[in-house]
């Protein structure tokens, strides 16, 4: 017994120690292959002559940047340019994101129809969209289409809006001096609507009856907002009407050529794709829970709304986050057609300042942030709505 | 296990080497080994650098890549084109993955110093202009408040733009592309009201619009645009090839000195003889490498009258003339 405890096991044999050594090892080879990554970066820099370092962020851009969302100036600096940029981004994400969920369960549910013609549209347009890259797709919206359109002195009208190759061209009501007082009345106006929202709901919960609390408190809302408005006495939004000037629209406001095609190409996109998950959560519902609800005399749309959809969510959500996330980072493509996302403010910086390194490191970092925040609320999202388990 | 140890190590130790390889260092070893001479160019600027239909290049800023070829390696026609975008350019030639940039590229302090590079004199003496089409009644820049203006990124253009009518309270929405062929095509389509680019440039997209006779070319220069030759820091011995390459063609014109009578050119002037002969040893290079750069391309006249003369573009009474004519073109002594 005693000679046996002197003969350890040697350390080569023993899987406790090999265990730790490996890391030890891994953990060494990723040090030193930061480490050569690194020494290689500094030596390649040094070989041109550049230094790393962040302070050029601070020097003036001098180059412009077309009215999107924030206005920019030739003399603000680099690191306002990319903000400038990843506001962008997140504009056209945003829009995007809406619109290609609504698109996406309309043409899901299309899919599912009895009525062969929807169904067969539905088809072809996921077929075709999502079997074409998405870079050729957005050079054929916007050098094919929307920079077709007629000149911005023949656009096309429709009730003050007007469609030309200079972009789409809405009336917007902008605030007036009074416009503050009422923003108070506004405000007033919610507390009282989340208060009503409350009660509808506790109500509807008491009489265990369905429905949707948001509307009442949404009209509440917009009947109080109609009556402050008059007596906020001048109006306190003026809507303004494009109208044509020397080159172009003046007034209202506009979404340019570049941004509506970029929204135009990502929406229809990233539609067929959220179809798809559609589709495919609403067949993962079985059909024993729509022929349950239907004998228990449910309407058809109570049947999607209170059985299948809550059901068909679960399935859904998960993968709609990625496609969220795709969407988001799809739109770096807008390098292709002019708009000026985070991504082409980025190329422009690197190209005039030469700080490539710096430049991609806050263009990562830029991309993460969005991707994350995504991704978090996407997460709670599907917390709330997952299966409770008991 | 121990085996997959060695083969990640044995990959680690060969990553400096496969990141490092090509740059700084001896360009005219690397070119004379490899036999090619890598020339970055624009490829969408006829009479610059334009695309043929056989697949080859030709135009103004080519043949400078033939004559630097015919210089370093002996044979004008050793040179492999890298069609380039405005923005991809600086860091191509900084990779390495070029040898010498030529894409009527302006000099500018800040490419000088911060982007690293050096640039050989200016081949073309150029100016901003504007194209507008002919029915829009613009006849100067100031017609041109409010306008739509497609401009191609990377360039300086795009900040000349913006400097410019900032100076002059000129409001303006920039439509900014990518590619010299995108930034046209979307003027041609009407996206916007004008484009701007050098002088030489418009000129020579024009020829590509759909009807060229429908836009008219302001005659305003807005700015100085001296294009020329590019090569990276850090290579002196090649700088100066570059560099007295673009020089031999001015002084080939100055002498007299074409790619016809190259060969039978009399040498009684030492200077000629030092030029036809032994002074390019001097950079280490085989004796005659500069009346090989004639003999492949011309001199520099005979460049232009190919090339750029076509355009319209007339050199008589302009910067580009040989400082005999009043232009700014002139060589240093080849001594």
């Amino acid at each position: 017994m005693a000679e046996k405890s002197k003969t350890s096991i040697p350390f080569w044999r023993d899987i406790r120690k090999l265990n730790v050594l490996i890391q030890i090892v891994f953990v060494i080879l990723v040090i030193i292959a930061g480490f050569v990554l690194v020494n290689n970066m500094q030596t390649s820099l040094d070989q041109l002559g550049k230094t790393f370092g962040f302070e050029f962020f601070q020097d003036q851009s001098s180059f412009a940047i077309p009215p999107e969302s924030l206005e920019f100036d030739r003399t603000d600096p680099y690191w306002y340019a990319i903000v400038v940029g990843l506001v962008n981004t997140v504009k056209v994400a945003l829009i995007g994101i809406i619109l290609a969920t609504i698109l996406g369960t309309f043409m899901g549910i299309a899919r599912l129809s009895s009525n062969w013609l929807i169904s067969k549209i539905a088809e072809i347009y996921v077929e075709i969209i999502r079997n074409i890259p998405l870079l050729v797709q957005l050079i054929f919206w916007y050098f094919a289409v929307f920079v077709n359109l007629p000149d911005a002195r023949f656009s096309i009208e429709f009730f003050g809006v007007f469609l030309s190759n200079r972009g789409l061209f809405l009336p917007w009501a902008f605030p007036s001096e009074t416009f503050s007082i009422w923003a108070i009345y506004l405000g007033v106006a919610l507390i009282i609507a989340i208060i009503a929202y409350i009660y509808r709901r506790n109500q509807l919960k008491r009489a265990e009856r369905p429905g949707f609390p948001g509307f009442t408190a949404m009209g509440v809302f917009m009947v109080l907002a109609a009556m402050t408005w008059f007596f906020t006495g001048p109006a306190p939004l003026n809507l303004e009407f494009p109208v044509f000037g020397r080159f172009n629209f003046d007034g209202g406001i506009v979404l340019s050529t570049e941004f509506s095609a970029l929204l135009f190409g990502l929406v229809i996109y990233t539609g067929a794709f959220i179809s798809e998950l559609v589709r495919a959560g609403i067949q993962a519902v079985a059909k024993g829970q729509v022929e349950a609800a239907k004998a228990l005399g449910l309407k058809g749309s109570k049947v999607l709304q209170l059985v299948v959809l809550p059901q068909a969510l679960r399935v859904i959500v998960p993968p709609l986050t990625s496609q969220y996330l795709n969407l988001t980072k799809n739109s770096s493509l807008a390098v292709a057609i002019g708009y000026f996302d985070v991504t082409r403010v980025a190329n422009t910086t690197i190209n005039q300042t030469g700080h490539g390194l710096e430049v991609i490191i806050i263009l990562m970092a830029c991309y993460l942030t969005l991707s994350l925040l995504i991704s978090m609320v996407m997460n709670a999202y599907n917390r709330r709505i997952k299966l409770v388990e008991r | 296990m121990k085996r997959i140890l060695i083969v990640a190590f044995a990959v680690l130790l060969m990553v400096p080497g496969l990141l490092s390889s090509a740059q700084g260092g001896d360009t005219l070893a690397a070119v004379q080994a490899r036999g090619v001479l890598n020339c970055g160019v624009n490829g969408q600027l006829p009479g610059f650098s334009g695309l043929e239909s056989d697949g080859s290049f030709t135009g103004f800023d080519v043949d400078y890549c033939h004559a630097v070829a015919a210089a370093v390696l002996g044979d004008g026609d050793a040179v492999e084109f890298f069609p380039l975008t405005a923005p991809q350019r600086f860091d191509v030639l900084a990779s390495g993955e070029i040898d010498l940039l030529i894409r009527n590229t302006t000099y500018t302090v800040s490419r000088d110093t911060d982007l690293g590079n050096n640039f050989a004199p200016p081949t073309f003496y150029d100016g901003q202009g504007f194209m507008v089409r002919a029915d829009s009644g613009i006849g100067s820049v100031a017609d041109l408040d409010g306008a739509s203006i497609c401009v191609g990124t990377g360039t300086t253009t795009e900040l000349n733009l913006a400097d410019t009518f900032a100076a002059r309270g000129i409001n303006f929405e920039p439509v900014v592309f990518e590619t010299t062929d995108e930034t046209f095509a979307a003027y041609d389509a009407g996206r916007c009201d004008a484009v701007t680019t050098d002088l030489s440039g418009l000129a020579s997209r024009r020829t590509t619009l759909g009807n060229p006779s429908d836009h008219n070319i302001l005659s305003e220069a807005i700015s100085k645009e001296p294009l020329g030759p590019v090569v990276r820091h850090g290579d002196d011995n090649w700088y100066d090839i570059v560099k007295w390459t673009v020089y031999a063609t001015f002084f080939a014109e100055e002498a007299g000195i074409t790619s016809g009578n190259v060969g039978s050119f009399d040498r009684s002037d030492p200077e000629v003889d030092r030029f036809l002969g032994e002074i390019s040893t001097k950079f280490g290079l085989d004796a005659g490498a500069f009346a090989a750069a004639i003999g492949a391309v011309g001199n520099y006249g005979e460049i232009y009258d190919r090339n750029v003369g076509p355009l319209g573009i007339a050199r008589e009474g302009g910067l580009n003339a040989s400082f005999q004519n009043g232009g700014l073109l002139y060589a240093p002594p080849f001594r």
